[in-house]
């Protein structure tokens, strides 16, 4: 059932000799050069690196000293730092930033053998949900050149589902990795806060941002998932617990084949099903739930009544954490310098309204007033306490249910320009991701159908924290059973 | 209700310059933002605990040693402008 150019089946064809490292990575660079002039989906591709990287996987393939994912071409979006190479982060401030190190996620996607063959495209600071605000120009959908990917983490989305390759890292700060994932039918996971370091992760909302992968499949998804997760004392907020292996939690056949998902408990909030979803992305998620019922899970109504305010509280959160963070950004140790000002104080507000496109500017902006003296508990605390009502409507959710489903995106994928000049129509299309970044819960998109306009759908479920085995499993059942992860992009050719 | 002033307030805290001409665009932006956000003011929360991270978890605390090398060339090679291992700019004592 998997098609040939899956990471678990290109592992495959690597380990019996059919094919090498060098020629895989030669195959990925040749479909960006072809493609990248429409999608915009990569800002860096790094040739001389990624062969040389394919020599060395080739060689320790060779000596039998090869990583688990030794010879998979990926790519990184352009948010975590890869050490010699530039990472722009989408932006002017950082168009010339070439970073000193690896983020903590490449490293260890380099230790398991990976290349390297580039850096994605992205809405600047990883602030959007359409990879329009990149100052590289948007990113286009394979599906539609004429439709946004999603974002923020659009161009690893769109390089993974135009098969160019089959793999890629994202993060996801409000669901730049789940929606990007479900607008171009491919699979995306958002993972436990705490579970991926965020060391080397450009950091936009640090109690928020999580990085996590793209892939074709859950089983993929799982592959590099191991080697992305792990413990970290270089970042305070990761979590120390016994590691797991998400590849093996999936093999093997369930105990009874007919019934793979016999006693899973789907919650199904009622929120998540009412107004305001497009009638075809509603009509593809019930018919995902039909499917998951047919391999023998049963559903149960759940509710999340403080759900609704998750935009709020998160375009308070946010953008109050992008204020701090990006204070970094001064134009005097990297980054962005005006050509010409009048003092010290001059040049920070000079480089940084050059150096920023209008979205950060006004995250910024939204950031400092919410922070601002007066303003503190009417705004950054409010929202800090209406956060855990809506963790709380989680944990007794998941009481109930041992995974909660809905769509992931309220539409499919909309046209260039439709909303990149209405923020607040914009910040909308997150209202179903959200609340995963909030209350730091797994939560994953797979492609569950289309809409009768030939645009994909994605199916979003959320587990109990350091859920991911489960979510993993779930999906990778109905990927069984299913066959909407295998649908490529008009003119997408199997590859490999 | 943010106001025109707040705009060029906070765009001073924030050390982002934001021009006369612009100040009115960027406060049409920021109001309706605000619109989105100001739903919270109805939301009863006494007595709720602020979350500040989501596992409830505390942070942990390493031993007071050094862990990084001197890397400083690197770090500064990124940099506008240095001069003897120092960043250069403007002068801000006359």
């Amino acid at each position: 059932m998997a098609p040939p150019d899956t990471i678990a089946a290109l592992l495959q064809r690597l380990d019996a000799r059919e094919v090498s490292a060098v020629e895989l990575t030669r195959a990925a660079l040749d479909r960006i050069a072809e493609a990248n002039g429409t999608l915009n989906a990569f800002v860096t591709v790094d040739e001389t690196g990624a062969l040389v990287q394919a020599q060395a996987a080739d060689a320790a393939r060779a000596k039998g000293t090869a990583g688990p994912l030794a010879g998979i071409p990926i790519a990184h979006k352009d948010v975590l730092m890869t050490a010699g190479l530039p990472t722009t982060c989408g932006s002017r401030m950082l168009a010339n930033f070439v970073a000193p190190y690896d983020a903590f996620v490449v490293e260890g996607l380099r230790r398991a053998g990976t290349v390297l063959v580039g850096k994605t495209n992205m809405d600047e600071f990883a602030m959007g949900s359409s990879t329009e605000s990149s100052y590289f120009g948007p990113v286009r959908n394979p599906w539609d050149p004429e439709r946004v990917p999603g974002g923020s983490s659009g161009g690893s989305a769109a390089a993974v589902a135009a098969r160019l390759v089959a793999g890629a890292t994202g993060t996801d700060t409000g669901g730049s990795i789940r929606q990007p994932a479900a607008l171009t039918g491919i699979c995306g996971l958002k993972p436990t806060y705490g579970l991926c370091s965020r060391y080397g992760l450009v950091a936009f909302a640090s109690s928020l941002d999580t990085p996590g992968p793209f892939a074709r499949t859950a089983e993929d998804c799982a592959l590099l998932l191991d080697a992305m997760a792990g413990h970290d004392p270089r970042d305070s907020t990761s979590i120390d617990r016994p590691k797991e292996d998400y590849r093996r939690s999936l093999a093997g056949p369930p105990a009874d084949p007919a019934r793979p998902l016999a006693g899973l408990r789907i919650g199904l909030p009622e929120q998540y099903f009412g107004d305001g979803i497009d009638g075809d992305v509603a009509a593809a998620v019930d018919g995902a739930l039909d499917a998951l019922r047919r391999l023998g899970a049963t559903t149960v109504p759940v509710s999340l009544p403080a759900v609704r305010l998750s935009i709020p509280v998160y375009y308070v959160i946010a953008p109050a954490e992008a204020s701090s963070n990006l204070s970094r950004f001064d134009g005097v140790r990297y980054g962005h310098r005006a050509a010409a000002y009048d003092d010290l104080g001059d040049m920070y507000r000079k480089s940084r309204a050059e150096g920023f496109g209008a979205e950060v500017k006004r995250r910024i902006l939204v950031g400092t007033y919410v922070l601002s003296h007066g303003y503190y508990d009417a705004y950054y605390l409010k929202a800090q306490q209406v956060r855990r009502l809506i963790a709380e409507d989680f944990r007794r959710a998941l009481g109930a249910c041992d995974v909660i489903a809905g769509p992931t995106s309220p539409t499919p994928a909309f046209r260039l320009g439709d909303k990149s000049d209405d923020p607040v129509e914009m910040y909308l299309n997150d209202i179903f991701t959200v609340a995963a970044n909030l209350t730091g819960l797994p939560a994953m998109s797979i492609p569950c159908g289309f809409t009768r306009g030939g645009l994909p759908v994605g199916l979003q479920l959320h587990a109990d924290h350091f859920g991911e085995a489960r979510l993993l499993e779930v999906a990778h059942r109905y990927q069984q059973a299913t066959d909407w992860h295998l649908r490529a992009p008009p003119g997408v050719g199997r590859h490999g | 209700m943010i106001s025109h002033d707040d705009v060029r307030r906070i765009a001073d805290l924030a050390r982002l310059e934001v021009t006369a001409e612009e100040v009115d665009a960027v406060h049409g932006k920021l109001a309706a933002i605000f619109g989105l956000i100001d739903e919270l003011a109805a939301v009863d929360t006494t007595g709720i605990e602020p979350m500040a991270h989501v596992l409830d978890a505390v942070l942990p605390l390493r031993e007071d040693t050094v862990t990084e090398p001197d890397r400083h060339a690197l770090y500064q090679s990124v940099a506008p402008a240095v001069e003897d291992g120092l960043y250069l700019v403007p002068r801000v004592v006359e």
